[in-house]
């Protein structure tokens, strides 16, 4: 086997210096009734070639771009990635390499992180980031955590329009705390309905998405307003921070703490995963921040460098009392990332946030124009729902075997809200596309 | 020294990303403009961030240079214990990278995702098979999500049974992670030792376990490296007062293909792909944590739940006693196809890859124990650890020595860890390491013992061959500047 380096030569001088037989010798301490009875029931190796062919085969019954012309959103995006960063993603120091434990040896990673910090806070208009958390949801579970811990109150506010599915996860997150979770419901324009936070009691943290689940801009201002008047943290959540490039970002509307999805920016789709929790806050709250933090130091000959720090919040140094549990987090989601905001730079995602909201204005006007619903009326930036004519979902089945796939379903997270469908507009649709599915969805 | 693959070259300096570039470069290409310009709402609009403008070159050469001062698997031996940072085949990045998988929305209909559905239903049977538990969960992002997950399983089961369990076992050999991931769960960690051979006795277990304990968590093997031998008691212990048995499964690299947890009354156990099955790092995650459990257990596996039914893969919430769920969608998928590709490599071959990680272990303590200081003079499993007794002679303790192996080209072991050695030096490393390379880190091992003899300042000067010398870590945390 290629991955195993040890000839039989190796094997028994080596059995000789340790003193013992056979290879089965290195189990002395493990009890018999502690063993296997049966050999592993996998299925034999594949060759390299046979392995390609294998998962070629696989990968071939999924419908992807460029084969489908995909509308899906909903909190995982399609946008282009320059070649450059999935060919430097790809350098093996970057890839091989543990988290930076070591400075001396991690300066490369260490910088890269330190960067990664930066561009975040100044596109969410924060003062600091941390090193990256596994997702949107788990990033948001973690803020209400911290929103907790810093307020120590008992009761989470969250909106309707949040993901469901980062929903779920905060829910499943404070299962066994016994917080209270009071959710807002939406408005007719689509925008969360803060009425019933007015002069709620015992609130630790208000969250809110924007651009929400249904695409729409919410009121960040006026909710971090109120959330702040009751005493209550603010945290802003998104699943695409690219619309930041066009839109105010939430650190100037007031958010405690902003964080969500990065895998917009640089990460491929992969059926959901691996994405990028983003996570940044200011710097007033830096002891109580889950996750890795790099912070700039120097050698011991003064040259510049970069170190993990402020490490006694972390799990291993502070064990039961630290401020998460996180360890291996998405460190190379966040070079990614990092790579792709270098690559865009101001200019460049002032200028694809901008095609983002144009094209998606371009379908929504065009579904207008043959006679559809959009059901809210908010700004929106890449994702709108529209209402279908009843039984709109056969044709959606229908339009999958010409390989257009219409949007996400809202029914499923939304009952009241049948027949409408959630549709995603990217850099990567053209006028065209668009076109075709208007036509196909009028006849 | 020509003997060690530690050597100098050019380095090259870089800035930091917003020292360079110009307003209006750009290194990305845009689609065409195909359509007009709409009017979004003035109000609502920002200003842009500040992010420095670069060309494509800029951007490559800048992170091409950073990536020089790193350290990878695939540039030398990187024996960091608990850790297994064994060679991370290329394969598997590649089928990752196939269109079908990294293009693939998490929400398409399950009829146009077959593959991935049968790929993460797949690799389910077959880390049920290595762990020889009856169910398992792919959707965990890490280990210590799994963890987590583990915890909120615990959780749901004893409340499912109307008891309320405040507590938890942690013995000291178990992971870092583990204190804080029970703690996250409201239970409150039990600290207990583990005996004089490294490993915990009945007795001590039986001491503290009662109906207010919700469970344990155990290492095993331990973060000694050792395997627990009364695994099989003190799961009856705890099973008896009505807990449950969790493992951390982080040093499965040890048992594939040998060991059963079933057999040893393991209710649940995590794995970390990231570890025992070669999908890399990445300099600190993305990993994956799978949760396995018997199958009392499953009901309360994380939604959704992946079924094979008449002929066709489908995904399903419909588990009513479900923990819910720790993802937005169903996991790392991206790290699931290379753990994937990984297991299809190796088949049956995994117990091959155990034995020579043990292999590995156990030669290098033979070698060393002359040498430095071996706490628990034991047949090892996948790692050993040392400590710097040895050295205290010469004022030399483990973090120069760690140091000193960069300048032969070496990563250091982990360090300071366990908790229960003072001065550990963790070695783990990994059957994917030669015999002629385990002999050269021996060798630099032995010189550095040395060099503590003759040459002290060699070692606190350490290291002098990097990037950057040692770095001054209490002024990052005294005065932290986390942003530029």
């Amino acid at each position: 086997m290629r991955y195993l380096p040890h000839t039989e030569e190796d094997i028994a001088s080596m059995l000789e210096t340790v003193g013992i037989e056979s290879l089965e010798d290195l189990y002395s301490t493990v009890p018999a009734a502690c063993r296997r009875s049966t050999p592993l029931n996998l299925p034999e190796p594949l060759s390299e070639w046979e392995l390609d062919n294998r998962m070629s085969a696989l990968a071939a019954t999924i419908a992807a771009s460029p084969e489908y012309t995909v509308f899906l959103g909903a909190g995982n995006y399609e946008h282009f990635i320059p070649e450059s960063v999935r060919y430097l993603l790809s350098r093996s120091e970057f890839v091989t390499a543990y988290t930076p434990y070591q400075p001396e040896l991690s300066q490369g990673t260490l910088q890269a992180i330190y960067e990664y910090q930066t561009l975040v806070s100044r596109l969410l208009g924060m003062e600091i980031a941390n090193a990256s958390l596994y997702d949107g949801a788990s990033a948001l579970a973690e803020a209400l955590l911290m929103t907790a811990r810093i307020t120590h109150k008992e009761k989470i506010v969250i909106s309707g329009a949040v993901h469901p599915a980062y929903r779920q996860v905060v829910r499943t997150y404070f299962s066994s705390t016994g917080y209270e979770i009071v959710e807002l419901p939406y408005l007719e324009d689509g925008r969360t309905d803060l009425s019933a936070l007015h002069g709620m009691q015992d609130v630790a943290g208000v969250a809110l998405q924007s651009p929400n689940f249904f695409g729409c801009i919410e009121g960040v201002s006026q909710a971090a307003e109120i959330s702040h008047s009751v005493g209550a943290l603010f945290v802003t959540a998104f699943s695409e921070p690219l619309a930041y490039g066009l839109y105010k970002n939430p650190g100037i509307q007031g958010a405690d703490i902003a964080c969500g999805e990065g895998q917009s920016m640089g990460i491929p789709q992969s059926f959901g995963g691996p994405g990028l929790g983003m996570f940044a806050t200011f710097m007033k709250h830096v002891r109580s921040i889950p996750g890795r933090l790099v912070g700039l130091s120097r050698d011991v000959t003064g040259k510049r460098g970069f170190v993990l720090t402020l490490a006694t919040r972390e799990q291993h140094i502070r064990r039961e009392k630290a401020t998460s549990n996180i360890c291996t987090n998405g460190s190379l989601c966040a070079l990614a990332t990092a790579m792709y905001m270098a690559s865009l730079g101001r200019t460049g995602l002032g200028e694809l946030a901008r095609l983002n909201f144009d094209k998606t204005e371009y379908l929504k006007a065009a579904f207008r124009s043959a006679g559809f619903r959009i059901r809210f009326s908010s700004p929106t930036f890449n994702e709108f729902v529209v209402e279908f004519p009843p039984g709109f979902d056969t044709l959606h089945e229908h339009l999958l075997e010409k390989k257009i796939i219409a949007g996400t379903r809202l029914a499923r997270y939304y009952p009241e809200l049948e027949n409408c469908w959630l549709l995603c507009v990217t850099e990567t649709r053209t006028r065209e596309q668009m076109d075709r599915l208007v036509r196909e969805v009028q006849s | 020294m020509n003997q060690f693959p530690g050597a100098s070259g050019l380095i090259f300096d870089e800035p930091l990303l917003w020292e360079k570039g110009a307003n209006g470069r750009r290194g990305m290409s845009l689609p065409p403009r195909d359509v007009d310009f709409a009017l979004p709402d003035e109000a609502l609009v920002g200003e842009l961030p500040d992010l420095p403008d670069l060309s494509e070159m800029d951007v490559v050469r800048h992170y091409t240079r950073l990536s020089q001062w790193n350290f990878g698997v695939d540039q030398g031996m990187y024996p960091l214990g608990s850790c297994t940072m064994k060679y991370n085949p290329k394969t598997n990045e590649k089928q990752a990278g196939l269109q079908g998988f990294a293009a693939a929305h998490p929400l398409l209909p399950d009829s146009l995702s077959q593959g991935a559905l049968k790929l993460i239903h797949d690799l389910e049977r077959f880390l049920a098979e290595i762990t020889c538990m009856d169910a398992v969960s792919l959707q965990p992002a890490a280990g210590a999500q799994g963890e987590l997950t583990g915890m909120l399983i615990i959780y749901a089961y004893h409340k499912s049974r109307n008891s309320k369990r405040t507590k938890i076992i942690v013995p000291d050999t178990a992971h870092g992670t583990n204190p804080a991931s029970a703690a996250l769960c409201g239970f409150q960690p039990v600290n207990v030792k583990s005996g004089e051979k490294g490993i915990l006795t009945p007795e001590v277990i039986a001491r503290v376990m009662d109906e207010s304990v919700a469970g344990i968590m155990v290492t095993n093997p331990n973060t000694l490296g050792l395997f627990e031998e009364h695994i099989i008691e003190i799961s009856e212990i705890v099973h008896e007062k009505g807990g449950l048995v969790y493992c951390d499964g982080a040093n499965m690299n040890a048992i594939m293909g040998i060991a059963d947890s079933a057999k040893m009354g393991i209710d649940i156990q995590h794995l970390n792909l990231h570890k025992t099955f070669s999908t890399p790092h990445g300099s600190g995650g993305p990993g994956s944590g799978p949760v396995c459990v018997g199958k009392h257990l499953e009901p309360f596996l994380p939604v959704p739940r992946i079924l094979f039914e008449e002929g066709l893969y489908r995904l399903s919430e419909e588990f009513p006693q479900s923990i819910g769920k720790l993802h937005a969608f169903y996991g790392n998928f991206g790290v699931l196809v290379k753990a994937y590709s990984y297991i299809l490599s190796m088949g049956p071959l995994l117990q091959r890859a155990s034995q020579l990680a043990v292999l590995n272990a156990n030669y290098i303590k033979e070698l060393l124990k002359d040498v430095f200081h071996l706490p628990y003079d034991r047949p090892c499993m996948h790692e050993c650890v040392f400590t710097d007794k040895e050295q205290h002679e010469q004022k030399i303790s483990t973090l120069e020595i760690a140091k000193r192996l960069m300048d032969y080209g070496f990563h250091p072991p982990t360090i300071y860890f366990p908790l229960v050695v003072s001065g550990a030096i963790m070695i783990e490393p990994t059957e994917s390491e030669s015999k002629e390379t385990l002999d050269s880190f021996v060798q630099a091992m032995k010189t550095i013992a040395q060099e503590a003899k003759d040459h002290p300042e060699l070692l606190r000067e350490a290291p002098t061959k990097t990037k950057v010398k040692r770095m001054d870590e209490t002024a990052a945390a005294r005065h932290p500047c986390l942003t530029g």
